[in-house]
């Protein structure tokens, strides 16, 4: 059974043109304006800095599992450069540090 | 435009921008090159879905999370599962059924959709320097299928040298097929994963970007903006609503990096 209201699909339309506005504004904007050697300079520390500002309160604000699986992730990252396996080791510190170590059975 | 990145090699310059771009299968099996611009490959799609699935899988967990949240909200699972189908944005779709109501406020709605993700623009204007070797149609194509996740393992990817231009669509395809998926659990199953965060699933965000964090660091030069980043951002979380610590602190490194650079 779809059960679709009028309003509502509407509203959630809108809201993924909204979205999509924000995931393809930025890059069509730098497409037509011409960028200057310091706007670069600035573009080049976003990722960086939008991943720092994502982590900080995270981090801050996380419980003591969290605080040791980020360092585990860390050191993994860090030593082996390999995505999965960092991913991996910090999952699965987290689950036993919250007690969770059966779910992974 | 800029000629000189003397910072990272694996940027293609305005020189290699030249160079035919060549959009076959043949490309992608060359491997990567720093001296190639990105290729849009079927392999590159195919890569990308790959190396997203697992993180694909933790996101799946807050769309379990999604599904729940917006039938209580009184959403069907029809609408639900449209909203994550075309939305593509876990963030602003938790906050939305989180604020909605009936009658809808739909100004409220698609005002607060947009705000939340202001971010994306500057995850978007990151990926220019790889994407503009790409046509508009491979471009923003992919860019509807960027979130948080796939964008932190696309930034990685090609800044480790790849050639991969279709990894964004690819991995983006991953998220938001297990997205749908899940939100039509959630939806439909109910009440299942009352708890996210004993489950893990708060983690998976921070991983990925702790990963990406690792990638991204390029020593002592990295160090200012990165305080300076953290600091705003702290600030930010704390006195302002939403999400638009985000967006500051990305703005603060960046003024860090010009500020520096004059």
């Amino acid at each position: 059974m779809i059960d679709l209201d009028p309003l509502t699909t509407a509203t959630i339309f809108a809201m993924a043109l909204a979205t999509y506005v924000t995931k393809a504004g930025g890059m069509w904007v730098l497409d037509r304006v011409e960028i200057s050697e310091r706007t670069e300079a600035g573009l080049e520390a976003l990722p960086g800095g939008i991943i720092v500002a994502i982590l900080a309160p995270r981090l801050v604000n996380g419980d003591p599992a969290t605080w040791v699986a980020a360092g585990v992730v860390l050191v993994v990252a860090y030593k082996t450069e390999n995505v999965l396996l960092s991913l991996i080791v910090g999952f699965v510190t987290v689950l036993v540090l919250r007690g969770q170590a059966f779910a992974l059975v | 435009m800029a000629e000189s990145r003397p910072d990272d090699g694996s940027v293609p310059t305005e020189r290699t921008a030249r160079a035919e771009r060549t959009v076959s299968a043949e490309s992608a099996a060359s491997g990567p090159d720093t001296d190639d611009p990105p290729s849009f490959s079927l392999a590159g799609v195919r890569d990308g879905f790959r190396a997203c699935v697992p993180i694909a899988l933790g996101v799946a967990g807050y769309g379990v999370v999604f599904g729940v949240l917006a039938r209580r909200a009184g959403l069907s699972t029809a609408e639900a599962t449209l909203m994550s189908a075309t939305v593509l944005a876990g963030a602003a779709q938790v906050v939305a059924v989180g604020i909605w109501e009936y009658p809808v406020p739909v100004v409220a709605l698609v005002v607060t959709t947009f705000v939340v993700n202001l971010r994306y623009a500057l995850m978007g204007a990151s990926l220019r320097p790889w994407f503009r070797h790409l046509s508009p149609r491979e471009t923003y194509g992919s860019l509807f299928f960027m979130a948080d996740e796939n964008w932190a393992l696309t930034m990685a990817e090609l800044r480790s040298g790849s050639t991969q231009g279709a990894f964004l669509l690819g991995s983006g395809l991953a998220i938001w097929t297990f997205w749908v998926a899940a939100t039509i659990l959630g939806a439909t199953v109910g009440g299942v994963v009352e708890d996210p965060a004993r489950w893990g699933f708060d983690f998976v965000l921070t991983a990925v970007f702790l990963v990406l964090a690792v990638t991204l660091w390029e020593g002592k030069r990295s160090l200012a903006p990165w305080i300076v980043a953290a600091g705003v951002a702290l600030a930010g979380a704390r006195f302002l609503p939403g999400e638009w610590y985000i967006l500051l602190g990305g703005l603060a490194a960046s003024a860090v990096a010009v500020i520096r650079r004059d």
